[in-house]
């Protein structure tokens, strides 16, 4: 293979290193607003009334609207629950309640302080233990009434319940030599991704709307605005220019449907940025869980049960939090074979601002609490956390919970590249510095990749080479490089002669979204499809041009078909396009539709569950981290010194790109261990502000974090891959807590691991110096 | 309006007059009014590095820099930072080693690592560290960021 598997340089990066990509608020329109936000400063209020006159009469001014002025219904994904502006009541600090449109930033936003709302206060539920309580105040009245994908056991502040069972784990318990049981909690974390949230609006003298944005998918901005705004989609065109980093923030609908409103009702295009704080206090966060985990096995190490209850704060919109709670207990057995499994969640309402996708998608919460027991059954046991894990890991041909088949031995590769790579069996000649503790820590996921519908056209231009179009969203993470990769390989032609369309819903064929890991696997297999299309065509003109059978037909590097065992005897793209736009049969089009709706879950013989929101969700990936951590026995602050972690992604088509994605992940999942936490004083976010809210910096950082491929081929993959995403971020608070547990012998079940906590750990066991 | 004036910058070497209040920001006058928009707002507050640009071969938050304060003196953006369609080598190494991920915070990255190259031409990792310390990036985990800047040294030294 020519194309897949070399590290080919991103095709977007000269762009982005001269200065010239062009993200949403580097763009600007003839005769542009600026709009500016009103924010509801009460976590739970009625809306008595707007005055909104000082507003209007302030200078520049082009436009109010507050929820009385936006026609059109509520949106989400799965519970239509939300509005544009907030309607009737409050549901969080910061949510939008009015926004203004001005000649300039300046003004709107001097103007959207003149705004006058009078609100009612009601009581505030911070909690889910608040939310849960008899005679709760309902965050939603109509719950009743909004619209879900599928009914489920709600009501109250319950947003969504979800349970299934496999096995029988109550009598399984007693089969147990060894039981760990477990009370874990995760916290908030912000996926500031360094562009903040925006968007750009503008309308046609026909009322027909363009909106540019930070998203993820223009698909689901399209769904999300049509729903709030009553349009047609054939009304609403979104389109995608650069995006600085989504994480799972751009996924669903920030800012795009009241943009898209002042831009209706201003007839002017309009832009809105959001500011730093307004990122942190408005759009989504990862929920926070509590997890109550118990996991049973034999002397020998043989994982017989295990029970997983989480109860998860939802924030006060659906937005993506039923997935979220349904993957992540999907996860909750992890890479390992345990007969006995239960696993439910209970997803409540707060007043809070709404949680979401986040990278991992509610399996770092998991992964948390399981591979935590994992550790501590092996050290009841006695036996090396490596070794516990291959014993009970599943391998081809093993069933998933819900009975979903599992492809690859990928699992085991991972667990011996990691144990290999990080020289696992001599880590006690590891020394520490004086003053420090220092061990190995391991910890283990799978993940899928998957999910829904992705298409792809491959166009056959006049003079050979292509195009390709598949909707699919560049957020970083480098498919305007892999899918055109995929695409040269599968046409055997070099990856400069394919160009790639911006992903536009006027003419990119549908694309769920970039989230999932899916863009690789998913839309990587629509465009193989498609590009086989152009190579059939493409072998039609050809046995026609050089009098043979399709069948005997080869496609040759370059952009040449042949004839087989004929050297001399062939055509190249060019000649074949040539005839097909100007002589016969017109232009050569190629296009693909897929979907994943495989049946992987859930075998109702198998298992009993209810509430689950996807019937399909994708083929599995694996994952094992190991770190080699440093414990100040002064202050307890861990420092990771050096990072492993094998990922099996099928196979890598950017081999370079792949590592980025596993260091990038592992570093996000660093923080999430050890910093990173959005911290409420009372209703409000304390921390809205990178000065409060420390993410990664250099500093921070191992200074080495290896990636390990392991390429275990995917069947229907294309050439063999699958995503690599999210799982980098799973495994890394459990492999450094499991690392803290062996060097310091403190056993933490609380993210963050602040040195606060292990220190506190520490003293509580009088193991300090 | 409240008391804008006319500031003479020079920009990659091009002398331009801009209009700035004294509360105009240096990041403000490069992305609205000269339509330079390589440096980022990624906070506006001076944390995230998004609009490091060079301020007589400092590097310098644009977002907390007054316009007014800076008149007469010389400006680099990442603009700048090229010959026409010729990659300067550090942009060169950030390419071709996958450093570039969503590329929101790498004008600024380049620009502070563009000031330790010309100050340190050859630069260790933890001199590479601290030097870009003040520059976020939330997908590479800098890992190939520090290779590719420690590269640029490497090349020199060869």
């Amino acid at each position: 293979m020519k194309e897949v598997g070399r590290n080919l340089p991103r095709l977007d990066a000269n762009d982005k290193v001269t200065g010239r990509a062009a993200y949403t608020a580097d763009l600007h329109r003839p005769g542009m607003l600026h709009g500016a936000i009103v924010k509801s400063p009460h976590a739970h209020a009625r809306i008595l009334s707007y005055d909104v006159s000082a507003a209007l009469a302030f200078p520049g001014v082009a436009c109010v609207l507050t929820g009385d002025d936006v026609a059109g219904g509520k949106f989400g994904p799965f519970i239509k629950d939300e509005c544009v502006l907030a309607k009737g009541k409050v549901r969080f600090v910061g949510e939008a309640v009015c926004v203004v449109a001005a000649e300039d930033e300046a003004m709107a936003r001097r103007a959207a302080q003149l705004i006058e709302v009078t609100y009612e206060e009601l009581p505030a539920i911070l909690t889910p233990e608040e939310a849960m309580a008899p005679n709760a105040a309902l965050v939603h009245e109509d719950d009743a009434a909004n619209f879900r994908i599928f009914q489920t056991e709600c009501g109250g502040n319950l947003a969504w319940a979800c349970a299934f069972s496999e096995g029988d784990v109550d009598a399984a318990w007693a089969a147990c030599d060894v039981i760990v049981e477990g009370e874990f909690e995760t916290q908030a974390q912000a996926h500031v991704a360094i562009e903040p949230c925006g968007a750009l609006a503008e309308v046609d003298a026909a009322g027909r709307v363009t909106i540019w944005s930070a998203n993820q998918s223009v698909f689901r901005v399209q769904a999300n605005v049509c729903d709030a705004l009553g349009l047609p989609m054939s009304k609403v065109r979104c389109v995608s220019p650069r995006v600085g980093g989504g994480f799972g923030n751009k996924m669903e609908m920030h800012v795009q449907g009241m943009t898209a409103a002042l831009a209706l009702a201003t007839d002017r295009p309009v832009k809105l940025i959001l500011t730093r704080e307004e990122d942190f206090e408005m759009v989504r966060l990862r929920h926070p869980y509590r997890i109550r985990a118990k996991t049973g096995a034999r002397h020998d190490g043989t994982l017989i049960a295990r029970e997983v209850e989480a109860i998860i704060d939802c924030g006060a919109y659906g937005d993506d939090s039923p997935g979220v709670m349904g993957f992540s207990l999907l996860m909750a057995r992890g890479p390992y074979r345990i007969p006995n499994f239960r696993a439910s969640g209970r997803l409540y309402y707060t007043n809070k601002l709404r949680f979401g996708a986040f990278r991992g998608f509610g399996n770092p919460q998991v992964s948390f609490a399981t591979e935590t027991q994992l550790d501590e059954i092996a050290a009841k046991l006695g036996i090396d956390p490596f070794d516990l894990r291959e014993k009970n890991a599943v391998r081809a041909g093993d069933r998933w919970v819900g009975g979903g088949a599992v492809h690859s031995d990928g699992f085991v590769k991972c667990l011996e590249s990691a144990r290999h790579a990080s020289h696992w069996d001599e880590r006690r000649k590891r020394s520490a510095a004086p003053g420090k503790w220092r061990a190995l820590g391991v910890a283990c996921t799978a993940h899928i990749s998957g999910l829904l519908a992705s298409a792809a056209i491959v166009r056959l231009l006049e003079d050979g080479t292509v195009v390709l179009n598949t909707g699919a969203v560049d957020i970083g993470q480098g498919s305007d490089t892999v899918l055109p990769q995929i695409c040269a390989e599968a046409l055997q032609i070099p990856v400069h002669k394919v160009a790639l369309s911006s992903p536009d819903t006027d003419g990119s064929p549908y694309n769920w979204g970039t989230t999932a890991s899916r863009v690789t696997y998913m839309t990587g297999r629509a465009v193989v499809g498609a590009a086989g299309e152009v190579a059939r065509k493409i072998k039609v003109h050809a046995a026609e041009m050089l009098e043979c059978g399709e069948a005997d037909l080869e496609l040759r590097e370059g952009g040449r078909v042949g004839i087989v065992g004929i050297p001399q005897k062939e055509v190249t793209f060019r000649d074949v396009s040539l005839r097909a736009h100007w002589a016969v049969g017109g232009p050569i089009i190629g296009a693909e539709s897929v979907m994943y709706d495989k049946p992987t879950i859930v075998d109702p013989k198998r298992t009993v569950f209810s509430g689950l929101p996807f019937p399909q969700i994708g083929v599995f990936s694996f994952n094992a981290v190991v770190c080699d951590v440093e414990i100040d026995k002064a202050s307890g602050k861990t420092t990771v010194l050096e990072a492993w972690s094998a990922c099996d992604v099928g196979k890598a088509i950017n081999p370079m790109s792949v590592e980025g994605q596993i260091q990038g992940g592992f570093v996000q999942g660093l923080g999430f261990a050890l910093f990173e936490e959005v911290v409420w004083d009372g209703a409000r976010i304390a921390n809205p502000s990178l000065m409060d809210y420390k993410i990664a910096t250099t500093l921070d950082v191992p200074r080495e974090i290896h990636p390990l491929l392991v390429e275990e081929p995917e069947l229907d993959g294309p050439f063999g891959a699958k995503g690599i995403g999210e799982i980098p971020i799973c495994a890394v608070a459990p492999a450094i807590a499991n690392g803290i547990a062996s060097a310091a012998s403190v056993r933490l079940r609380q993210l963050p691991l602040t040195p606060e906590r292990v220190l506190r750990a520490m003293l509580a066991q009088g193991n300090v110096v | 309006m409240n008391g804008e004036q006319l500031v003479n910058l020079t920009i990659n070497g091009r002398a331009r007059a801009v209009r700035a209040t004294p509360a105009t920001t240096l990041l403000t006058v490069l992305r609205d009014e000269l339509m330079l928009t390589g440096a980022k707002r990624g906070c506006n507050q001076g944390v995230c590095g998004a609009c490091t640009v060079l301020v007589d071969d400092q590097p310098v938050r644009g977002c907390l820099s007054l316009a007014t304060n800076l008149a007469g003196r010389a400006i680099t953006t990442i603009e700048g930072l090229g010959q026409g369609r010729e990659l300067a080598p550090l942009q060169r190494a950030l390419l071709e080693r996958g450093a570039v991920q969503c590329g929101f915070c790498i004008s600024g990255v380049l620009i502070s690592a563009f000031a330790l190259l010309r100050q340190n031409p050859t630069p260790n990792v933890d001199e590479t560290r601290a030097a870009l310390s003040g520059n976020l990036c939330r997908c590479s985990g800098y890992i190939k960021i520090v290779e590719a800047v420690c590269g640029v040294g490497e090349e020199v030294r060869s």
